[in-house]
């Protein structure tokens, strides 16, 4: 995050000097914006400053000072440094702040999440429910005075979990002997609301031009158990005959909620929870957070790491890539083959990880100024034998049995187009965006690790439908390659860590938000620290949960069994978006 | 299974048909095909469905033990695999799933979160086990475990239906059977139906 000072063509104080504040806090960066205003400087920086893609938006509770705040961060999708942006309320119940869902669409589902965990009320938000606890839940989770069931301290590490030398399980702290609690004087024989109510009473508020034949519209739901929800995820649909009149996505079915413990958890607690986000790409969520917090205690890693690091997040790239291709193409009716033949090149590179990192999945391999290992005896020579020979030929193989097949261009030529403009609306990124003609891909956007000295392009496509999001897909899986080799080649010997490995720590106060081009758009982690061993704020801006913003506009209008195309072609995993 | 196994009766066969008939119990060859024809329900919840659907792909491959064909429908299937965190806003479906599964069905919790809520136990939407709602058989380790370990787990469901006798068991008894579960509800938490008399009074067991 550069100071804004730092950008020629900004000059905020002079367009706004009446009630523009910088924050000076210390650690601090951005603005704080007054909340009457808060409508008035979004739209200027989106129409004069050209500040057009709000990445993300949540909100901190500063308990101790009494107020909540907003946080909210920019880019321009032409590249370059982005810009924060908060607004302070004070924690009344509720706690209100004006909506910016007219001038960013994208910040649909965040302030959503928003109401739903820290209980920020947006007015003016057209549908604001809860999203990812349902409806009739009691309290607001992410406020630092709520607390789960199992509450045993504030902070980690406790104190003792073994007095008198015996274990304690936590069900014995609860009086029910489970993670339950119930506000005080609950009946429940007197309870009759229904939880899905707000659900359908949103999924009725849609217009429609029909004319002549006046047609009932029904409701049908998808999941959350379905193959092709990819987890647990539900979409519920107003469907007129076959054809999609109002969508809205459900979800929250698998929130295990990372932030609320992630704030309990010191900083490199955190590092193997992060794998559990992105479980097709830990990695690279590994690499998001890890660069957050080096921003935090500001160190960098040596050279060899940022070389390992590349190449794991690369190869993370691939791994996901070959999935979705294989799922995305299950979904589009080639049921399991095309999966088995990329799965068994995904195979390859969990060997490697596996070498690595010491697990196929939850590598927890970065560490706050490096990594956690240095690669294996031999494991180099493998990596070149696979991405120098195997893979280039494979992906050839695997793109040209596929790409011109005459169901998957018929089944994704022209359906579930998304335009640039909608793109970047919705707050869309990764692939997805590439796919609809925007070059916006953050490791030449704002570069971060060592991505300046590699030679790679930028793929996009044109048309942002679902074969195209298919195709950006194996031009990614492409240059990635073309990544490892020249980090295969060029890595030097070294150090793997530029401080010393600590269990704990220090982290000085204030804030950082990190970000990385994941393989599903930009994963960024925005984290606060009070100086604690453990963060104030976690926040995690996952990409496939805003890419979901995009879902409904996308699908209305086309049948409802393409709705499977469109949500595959998105590449979304439950355990970010729900997080 | 090979065939001496389930060929061992105990009587003697005559030479010249040995190898052309079987002498075995009903039991035996019904538990020996019911083994090895198991269908799991393709349902996956968390990080584990990765490793379940490696399990399933070309590496692992889960059609040798002759259990490949997954099921989207619950009435379709006889093995549930919880395999991922559950959460309490998803518990009132597994638990309709596991009440819509035929009978005989068969449970294995896989990985660290659905054995007893995992590392996310602490969390507020989190349900600590599975089995704090269903029975389970088999329980595997890890997070996630992989696919070899996956497939321990699945030949132990297999050990145990081996075992089974059809006289004994509860759902060939004659009767009413009364197996299902009752749904739990979403209120301010998780609201388990057999436990609304303890909520009311809000006392310890």
């Amino acid at each position: 995050m550069a100071a804004p000072a730092s950008n020629p063509t900004l000059d905020l104080t002079s367009r706004f000097p009446d009630w523009l504040i910088t924050d000076t806090r210390p650690g601090y960066s951005g603005w704080l914006v007054d909340k009457s205003h808060l409508v008035e400087f979004a739209t200027a920086l989106r129409d004069e400053f050209g500040y057009d893609y709000l990445s993300s938006v949540t909100g901190v509770d500063y308990l101790p000072e009494g107020k909540m705040e907003v946080v909210y961060q920019v880019y321009r999708t032409t590249g370059g440094p982005g810009l924060m942006f908060k607004v302070q309320a004070p924690r009344t119940d509720p706690v209100e702040v004006p909506s910016l869902v007219a001038i960013y669409p994208g910040a649909e589902l965040q302030e959503r999440e928003a109401w739903d965990l820290l209980g920020i009320k947006f007015t003016g938000h057209p549908d604001l429910r809860r999203i990812f606890m349902w409806e009739g839940f009691a309290g607001f989770p992410l406020r630092k005075d709520w607390h789960e069931p199992y509450f045993e301290e504030d902070a980690k590490p406790f104190k003792n979990r073994w007095p008198a030398g015996k274990i304690e399980m936590s069900e014995s702290q609860n009086i029910f002997e489970d993670n339950i609690a119930y506000p005080q004087g609950f009946r429940p024989e007197g309870m009759s609301f229904d939880p899905e109510k707000a659900l359908y009473d949103s999924l009725r508020t849609y217009q429609t031009n029909e004319i002549g034949l006046d047609t009932d519209h029904i409701i049908v739901n998808l999941g959350p158990q379905h193959p092709s929800t990819h987890g647990v995820f539900r979409v519920a649909v107003v469907l007129d005959g076959e054809t999609i009149v109002n969508l809205k996505p459900v979800m929250g079915y698998l929130h295990r909620n990372h932030e609320k413990i992630g704030e309990r958890n010191t900083y490199i607690m955190n590092m193997p929870y992060t794998d559990r986000l992105d479980y097709l790409a830990s990695m690279s969520n590994n690499f998001g957070y890890a660069l957050a917090v080096e921003k935090l205690m500001n160190i960098k890693p040596p050279e060899r790491a940022d070389y390992i690091r590349i190449m794991m997040a690369e190869m993370t790239r691939i791994s996901n890539h070959l999935f979705l291709i294989g799922s995305l193409l299950n979904d589009l009716g080639a049921y399991f083959t095309p999966m088995l033949y990329a799965l068994e090149e995904r195979e390859l590179i969990l060997d490697i990880f596996e070498a690595v990192a010491g697990s196929r999945m939850m590598c927890n391999f970065f560490r706050f100024g490096g990594v956690a290992r240095d690669l294996p005896e031999g494991t180099l020579q493998k990596i070149k034998e696979i991405f120098f020979e195997r893979l280039p030929r494979t992906i050839d193989e695997i793109d040209r049995f596929l790409s011109e097949n005459e169901v998957i261009r018929s089944r994704g030529v022209g359906q579930g187009v998304l335009t640039p403009e909608d793109a970047i609306r919705f707050s869309i990124t990764g692939p997805m965006l590439r796919a609809s003609g925007i070059p916006y891909d953050i490791r030449r956007a704002e570069p971060y690790s060592l991505y300046d000295r590699f030679e790679f392009d930028v793929c996009t496509r044109k048309h942002g439908d679902i074969y195209d999001r298919l195709m950006v897909r194996f031009d990614e899986i492409r240059q990635s390659i073309r990544i490892i080799q020249q980090a295969a080649k060029q890595i030097p010997e070294g150090p793997i860590m530029s401080v010393k490995p600590m269990y704990q720590v220090r982290v000085p106060p204030g804030e950082a938000y990190g970000r990385v081009e994941g393989p599903k758009g930009e994963l960024g982690f925005y984290l606060v620290s009070d100086g604690k061993p453990n963060p104030w704020r976690y926040h995690v801006r996952a990409p496939s949960f805003i890419n979901l913003t995009a879902f409904g506009p996308m699908c209305i209008g086309l049948k409802v069994a393409d709705v499977v195309g469109v949500l595959g072609s998105i590449d979304i995993v439950l355990g970010e978006v729900d997080r | 299974m090979d065939s001496n196994e389930l060929n061992a009766p105990g009587y003697e066969i005559p030479a010249e048909i040995k190898g052309q008939i079987a002498i075995t119990s009903l039991d035996r060859i019904y538990n020996w095909g019911r083994s090895a024809s198991v269908w799991p329900m393709m349902f996956g919840l968390a990080c584990c469905a990765i490793e379940m659907i490696c399990a399933a792909a070309s590496r692992y491959d889960l059609a040798r033990f002759g259990m490949e064909i997954m099921r989207p429908s619950p009435r379709q299937s006889d093995l549930m695999i919880v395999s991922g965190t559950v959460t309490k806003k998803m518990m009132p479906t597994i638990v309709r799933l596991y009440n819509q599964m035929p009978e005989p069905k068969y449970v294995l919790a896989m990985g660290a979160c659905a054995s007893g809520g995992g590392p996310f136990k602490e969390g507020y939407n989190v349900v600590s086990g599975v089995d704090k709602f269903i029975p389970v058989d088999v329980y595997v380790p890890g997070c996630p475990p992989t696919p070899q370990a996956l497939l321990n787990g699945l030949m132990k469901v297999q050990e145990k239906i081996r075992g089974e006798s059809i006289k004994k068991s509860r759902w060939y008894q004659k009767g009413v059977d009364s197996a299902e579960i009752p749904i739990p509800l979403l209120g301010p938490d998780l609201i388990d139906p057999r436990k609304i008399g303890r909520i009311k009074n809000g006392e310890k067991a």
